[in-house]
């Protein structure tokens, strides 16, 4: 009953919202080249259906590569970091320089060294960057966490640096990856349409790109379409990403329990 | 193999802090012992205890051990939680890579004699204080130590919790012949438990009386029992006032 509630409520609201914007787009007499209606914006997707699903897919593409891509590296780094406080040392710097450093600068130059007949391999590697560091300081801080009296019961049984990080270290760095990869699944999203904006035309066929060119050309539902297309995938990333963790914690986490 | 004998001789320990935890700490505990090492918080006995362990390094001093077949037994349950109890009380055999199909076995049948059984696949969270406890008490058993060494093991727990834990503890120690060494601070649980009881005074910790427990001590309160906490205290008071 509370469940349908929490549903219900927010798209109530958004009826609500859209028919208050219907009304006022006709009452006021607004140009659809500044604001178009609701109905008019569901026009332009039904149009563009095939064109906008297109775009998304190559969108989708860019991110989820990108975000595996993260994951792997981040996961990886995190571990070596874990074993080698040298190279924590050496490294952490460059992770942070790497992170604060906007990707709308370093995108222009991915692009020229990367080059113009990899497009999509630069796109990745820039969605990559800006994912990276949620899944990197995460998993840090989760191997870090560990239990360091379950730490020495492993010495005692003689476990090695391995068996200890594979039994104690990683499973218990779980909950702390899975929060960072749920900020990285929106960050792998918004680096993948950075990287699109920045790319520029006619090599890139996102969303981003679809987005850019109706606004050239004025025709602002079909940039309406798009937006709602887009902030609809990081709603569904997140979803995906929030039920993986419910999924994998649900048995022994607190955070996951107190949900049920 | 050994038989689970260990000896700490001439024992020192600083703290990075700078405080001297252990000075000049000696004491040796024979195989099939049930030892006590008590004394007041902070006086060094945990610290001791994980010397003894060696996980704990000495600033001076040796240890010596005939076994490394070692169970410890944590304050805290100190268990995995996302494994259930059957994983939990199997990692010593999975280090070891003991046989899969065997580990369990051996583990089950641990977690049967700490009254665990049926438990298997209960995680952590789905268990009380006590019986989180057990699984820790099975992980260590688990192994076939013949070493048993015990951190404050019961100090969390309730006295009804405690007292179970405790005949159970003893009943094992009788059935497989281990030697235990058991960090405490309460005069009535290592009256009843230990055969040996070793009172540590603080700052630094040292051994100030070894008391040889008679038998006889068959419950909390025989008269045997009382007699011997009396005298524990008598050890006690004495290491305070020094």
């Amino acid at each position: 009953m509370r469940r349908a509630f929490d549903i219900a409520l927010p798209l109530l609201l958004a009826a609500a919202l859209l028919g208050l914007w219907e009304w006022t787009v006709a009452a006021k007499q607004i140009p659809p080249y500044v604001l178009p209606a609701p109905s008019a914006i569901a026009r332009a997707f039904a149009e563009n259906f095939g064109s906008l699903m297109e775009a998304l897919l190559s969108t989708l593409t860019v991110t989820l590569e990108a975000f595996v891509a993260a994951t792997v590296l981040g996961v990886a780094t995190a571990t070596l970091f874990a074993q080698s406080r040298t190279m924590e040392r050496m490294l952490y710097p460059y992770a942070v320089i790497l992170q604060v450093t906007p990707v709308v600068a370093i995108a222009p130059l991915i692009l020229i060294w990367v080059g113009f007949d990899h497009i999509n391999l630069a796109l990745v590697i820039i969605a990559t960057i800006v994912a990276f560091f949620p899944i990197l300081a995460g998993t840090t801080l989760g191997l870090k966490s560990a239990d360091f009296n379950l730490i020495d019961l492993t010495r005692l049984y003689g476990a090695s640096r391995l068996q200890t990080l594979w039994r104690i270290r990683l499973p218990g760095a779980l909950p702390y990856l899975l929060s960072g990869m749920k900020t990285a699944g929106g960050l792998a999203l918004i680096g993948a349409v950075v990287a699109e904006f920045v790319a520029g035309s006619g090599t890139a066929t996102g969303l981003a790109w679809r987005i850019v060119e109706s606004g050239n050309r004025l025709e602002i539902a079909t940039l309406f379409a798009a937006l709602a297309l887009l902030a609809f995938t990081g709603v569904l990333i997140f979803a995906a990403l929030s039920l993986l963790e419910w999924a994998l914690l649900r048995r022994w986490h607190e955070s996951a329990i107190r949900q049920s | 193999m050994g038989n689970g004998a260990v000896s700490l001789s001439q024992i020192s320990k600083r703290f990075p802090g700078g405080t001297q935890a252990l000075r000049d700490l000696s004491f040796s505990v024979a195989p099939g012992e049930f030892a006590a090492l008590l004394g007041p918080s902070g006086c060094g006995k945990s610290t001791a205890l994980r010397i003894a362990a060696g996980l704990l390094a000495p600033d001076a001093g040796t240890v010596t051990r005939d076994t490394n077949d070692i169970g410890f037994v944590f304050q805290d349950p100190t268990l995995m939680p996302w494994a259930d109890a059957l994983t939990n009380a199997r990692l010593p055999l999975d280090l070891k890579h003991v046989a899969r199909g065997e580990a369990n076995d051996r583990t089950a049948a641990a977690l049967k004699r700490v009254g665990l059984g049926g438990f298997e696949h209960a995680y952590p969270r789905e268990l009380s204080g006590g019986m989180k406890m057990r699984v820790s008490l099975a992980r260590a058993l688990a192994a076939q130590p013949k070493l048993l060494l015990l951190d404050e093991p019961f100090a969390a727990l309730d006295e009804i919790t405690r007292n179970a834990l405790g005949d159970d503890l003893l009943r094992l120690w009788r059935e497989d012949g281990l030697t235990v060494l058991f960090v405490t601070h309460s005069v009535s649980e290592s009256s009843f438990l230990a055969s040996r009881v070793l009172v540590m005074s603080p700052r630094p910790g040292s051994i100030t009386a070894d008391l040889a427990l008679p038998p006889g001590r068959d419950s909390r309160l025989a008269p045997a029992t009382i007699d011997a906490q009396r005298r524990i205290s008598a050890a006690l008071n004495t290491a305070l006032a020094a």
